[in-house]
């Protein structure tokens, strides 16, 4: 495995071994030091290491745990890698490489278990500016952690030990003496590649190294010389010193979410990510990690850059009143919504953005803390959008004039977008209309209208962007806005029908075929939602006043229901959230769903009944 | 009921509109001076009787309704279901909060109500939200002035917050109310309160209700069909009340509309001189750009 051009490698000698340090980007700007875990070497950082410096512009240094690696080997093993030792390790490699400035320590797995080291001991305060934890808890905290459950235990905390027990059979493992190395040196460490491309779809290439079965062999060790002391006797005052960034993949099939619930009362300044992701996250998603760690990183850096400044007017008091805003530009609004934790940070496009449903997507997710793209044929209500999204709680939006039927300006508007903003996250492809009346009164004009916008649109939309994640490789997810309409027959919208229908089942079928690249896709099927498609909605068959006239009273009909377009927006980040496949959301819709799958002839013959129009 | 403003012939206001205007301003007074008494802590309760207190200081004995005090989401009035949802609870204002002032004295017998939008600290959303509302204030205005029906000006209205990318608020009011009639009230020594309301002014409703339901008007202005008839001549307090997610804003101030033939005398906002007005002029919000009714709403306040 190779790291990327332009690494300099260091030696720096600590407790009698040599550590392989690698260092990447200028010096002079904010360090951040990524530590491997088990069993790895620093090179399962290499794809996020080189985004962190090329788009980042990080000073990333990366370094070999002991006895791992082209780091030194311990002698004897036992004892040898303690927490203690690895903490003398750690201050070592960071005064060599940064000397006068404070590091963002980022951790992964074993890599983690040690940070919550380093940032819970008291010789390292003022050594680390932030810390970033990924599938790797403090083994005090955990220590912690179990004897609650043990001491107290309810029906619940009782699962939660079970679950997390079962989640640890690994461990166990690596504590029977010379069979787990047996194993690395032998069959394992020659399946382990393979295993890891099936099972945690880590993609193929010059990952794992050739190192690999030494690294697992000696790392053992870890586990052997810290777990049980550890869990046996938790240290009471492992507070850590720093902000934290809680990173959990929501598919580690090695550690359970619940293990961070109390993680709040162990560190003061807490975020909380989440990614549906397996435990090898540092492969499979270096794209996400690299913007969470640099928007983290970021953050920290300025806050600690005001308080400088407010202890340099004020001498420590605040000038003013402690409530009002602080110093520097106007207060962005933090990212409050529930799916805060989900869709921080991530690119999300929505089209149909300029009104209803669109619209209230992009709000919500933009209270998430999600980077909006608003599409909408209208420019202005597109802008307004993306001006409100702002205000909302995202950190960037955009506005795009594009209607979405129209396929030379979709391809432009995909390849801007990529250029511009890197690969879509979350694509909705919301925007759709309205058309009603006989099927014989609907002329082939009008077919072609309803099916460019609404089936075309959606196509043109999953074809560009659902590819882009597909290339991408790194997961992500694409909503559909169908309809009730897509099982629930009508004799007054046999178009529209048709045209929900039709992305109802293409829905279903890409979900089928992008399931192995970890691509979610989701129907969602609204209902009577208070929008205005009834306004701008075609009537065909009457005359234009008739027509006018049944848009004000579907429009009426559509208010006395009022069910509001946010709620639509709620369910569509929830099936994100959850990899729904197909959600109907009003009650309406839940109940003509039901019909369809136990009683379709009922529904046949509600199709019958004419609209109250 | 309400005869008093038929009678501005001209821009010089009878000495009655000048009670309403006195109380008016003295409500919006209370409510800056309230506002800028908030500190993170009080809670919304504290809030209502800083109000009270400040007005009873001022020689008021009556209300149209009991001060209110909303605080964060429920500015929004997020989750509200029943009517008493709207007094004051015990929610603690916290740094970076909006919230919302609703006072309604009884002065020397003329009556006000008017709705103050604020935040602790800076709220660049809840600004924005007011500075929209202008846009609403215009409108309101200028359909009225052309004698629209007020069920249409408010769908209108409704509209035009759905093009602004926002909820209407005032939806969650009793009968779902953008605006209602406010009058003179006779001074008693007794006055009760039902529900928060002044009985003495809920007379007053309650017989414009029984007039205007003989001759075809009501003094409620609401979306449904009993407000389908032209301004009717009187005070209207009108209080549009946006909501975006968790963060609401309105005002609320007196609109006279008379029955003058005169497009610009037949209907006028009782006083320019209120702290959201001036605060549309410091920005130089808007005036121009919802000139016309088609772009309005898209171009405020850029």
């Amino acid at each position: 495995m190779t790291l990327p051009e332009g690494v300099r490698e260091r030696r720096v000698r600590t407790g009698g071994i040599e550590l392989c340090v690698a260092e990447l980007g200028e010096p002079g700007r904010p360090t951040v030091v990524l530590v491997h875990g088990y069993p790895d070497s620093k090179e399962v950082w290499s794809e996020v290491a080189s985004r962190l410096v090329d788009r980042h512009g990080f000073h990333v240094v990366l370094y070999d745990v002991r006895g791992h690696g082209r780091s030194g080997v311990p002698r004897p093993l036992r004892g040898g890698f303690t927490l203690e030792k690895l903490t003398d390790d750690f201050l070592a490699v960071v005064d060599a490489v940064s000397p006068d400035r404070p590091v963002h320590l980022v951790g992964h797995d074993w890599g983690s278990v040690q940070s919550w080291e380093f940032v819970t001991v008291e010789r390292t305060r003022g050594r680390i500016a932030s810390f970033t934890s990924m599938s790797g808890p403090s083994l005090d905290h955990f220590g912690h952690w179990i004897n609650k459950r043990l001491t107290r235990p309810t029906p619940r905390r009782v699962g939660q030990l079970l679950g997390q027990g079962a989640k640890s059979w690994y461990v166990y493992l690596l504590h029977t003496p010379v069979l787990p190395e047996l194993a690395w040196r032998g069959p394992l460490g020659k399946r382990w590649p393979g295993i890891l491309r099936r099972i945690e779809k880590v993609p193929a290439g010059d990952y794992p190294t050739p190192s690999l079965a030494s690294d697992a062999a000696n790392g053992a060790w870890l586990y052997r010389d810290n777990v049980r002391p550890r869990l046996r006797r938790p240290r009471a005052d492992a507070h850590a010193h720093a902000p934290v960034q809680l990173i959990t993949p929501s598919g580690d099939r090695f550690l359970s979410e619940r293990l961070y619930d109390e993680l709040a009362h162990w560190v003061p300044r807490l975020t909380r990510r989440t990614i549906p992701a397996g435990h090898w996250i540092p492969r499979t998603r270096p794209d996400r990690l690299a913007s969470w760690i640099d928007d983290f990183v970021t953050s920290v850096e300025r806050d600690q850059e005001r308080e400088r400044e407010r202890t340099r007017e004020g001498g420590g008091e605040v000038a003013g009143e402690a409530w009002s805003d602080g110093v520097g530009g106007p207060a962005r609004k933090a990212a409050t919504g529930r799916y805060a934790e989900r869709f921080g940070g991530q690119l999300v496009l929505v089209t149909g953005a300029g009104s209803g449903i669109g619209r209230a997507t992009a709000f919500a997710f933009a209270e998430a803390g999600a980077r909006v793209i608003a599409v909408d044929r209208d420019a202005e209500s597109a802008s307004r959008t993306a001006e409100l999204s702002l205000l909302a709680g995202a950190p960037e939006a955009w506005a795009e004039a594009v209607d979405v039927s129209d396929e030379q300006a979709m391809e432009t508007l995909a390849a801007k977008v990529h250029a511009e903003h890197g690969v879509v996250d979350v694509l909705v492809n919301n925007a759709g209309i309205g058309l009603s009346g006989s099927f014989f009164d609907t002329t082939p004009e009008d077919w072609r209208r309803v099916l460019d916008v609404n089936l075309w649109g959606v196509i043109h939309g999953c074809r560009l962007f659902g590819r882009q994640m597909a290339e991408r490789g790194q997961g992500g997810h694409i909503v559909n806005t169908a309809s009730a309409a897509a099982y629930q027959p009508s004799k007054a919208l046999p178009a529209y029908s048709t045209s929900k229908a039709a992305v109802l089942m293409l829905s279903e079928c890409l979900r089928a075929e992008l399931a192995d690249q970890d691509i979610g896709v989701t129907a969602i099927c609204p209902g009577l939602v208070n929008t205005n498609i009834t306004a701008t909605a075609s009537f065909v068959g009457v005359d234009a006043q008739e027509e006018r006239r049944r848009q004000k009273r579907s429009t009426r009909v559509y208010g006395l229901r009022n069910y509001p377009p946010e709620k639509v927006a709620d369910a569509v980040l929830r099936a994100v959230a959850l990899d729904r496949a197909m959600v109907p959301v009003t009650p309406e819709a839940r109940v003509s769903y039901a019909l369809a799958r136990f009683l379709p002839r009922a529904l046949r013959a509600l199709a019958r009944v004419g609209p109250p129009l | 009921m309400t005869t008093a403003p038929t009678t501005a012939g001209t821009r010089e206001l009878s000495a009655e509109l000048r009670g309403f205007r006195r109380v008016q301003r003295l409500a919006y007074d209370c409510a800056q001076a309230v506002a800028a008494e908030l500190r993170p802590g009080v809670t919304e309760r504290e809030a209502a009787r800083m109000q009270r207190e400040w007005l009873r200081e001022r020689g008021v004995r009556d209300w149209f309704h009991l001060p209110f005090a909303w605080f964060g989401d429920r500015t929004a009035f997020t989750g509200f279901r029943f009517p008493l949802q709207f007094f004051p609870t015990d929610r603690r204002l916290e740094p970076g909060m909006p919230f919302i002032l609703d006072l309604a004295p009884v002065y020397e017998g003329y009556t006000a109500d008017i709705g103050f939008s604020g935040a602790l600290g800076a709220h660049p959303l809840q600004e924005r939200l007011m500075a929209d509302l202008a846009a609403h204030r215009e409108l309101i205005l200028r359909e009225v002035r052309e004698r629209r029906s007020l069920r249409e000006i408010y769908a209108d209205v409704d509209r035009l917050m759905v093009r602004q990318g926002y909820a209407n608020r005032h939806r969650a009011y009793p009968f779902g109310v953008i605006a209602h009639k406010v009058d003179r009230v006779r001074e008693r020594r007794f006055s009760p309160r039902l529900f928060g309301f002044g009985t003495q002014s809920l007379r007053g409703l309650v017989s414009d209700a029984l007039h205007g339901h003989r001759e075809g008007w009501s003094p409620l202005w609401s979306p449904y069909r009993f407000s389908d008839h032209p301004p009717q001549p009187g005070l209207w307090a009108v209080e549009p009340h946006l909501g975006f997610r968790g963060t609401g804003a309105k005002f609320e101030e007196i609109l006279v509309v008379t029955d003058s033939a005169d497009p610009g005398e037949s209907a006028f906002w009782l006083d320019d001189d209120l702290p959201h007005v001036r605060g549309w002029a410091g920005k130089g919000a808007t005036k121009d750009t919802t000139a016309t009714k088609d772009t309005a709403g898209k171009a405020e306040g850029k």
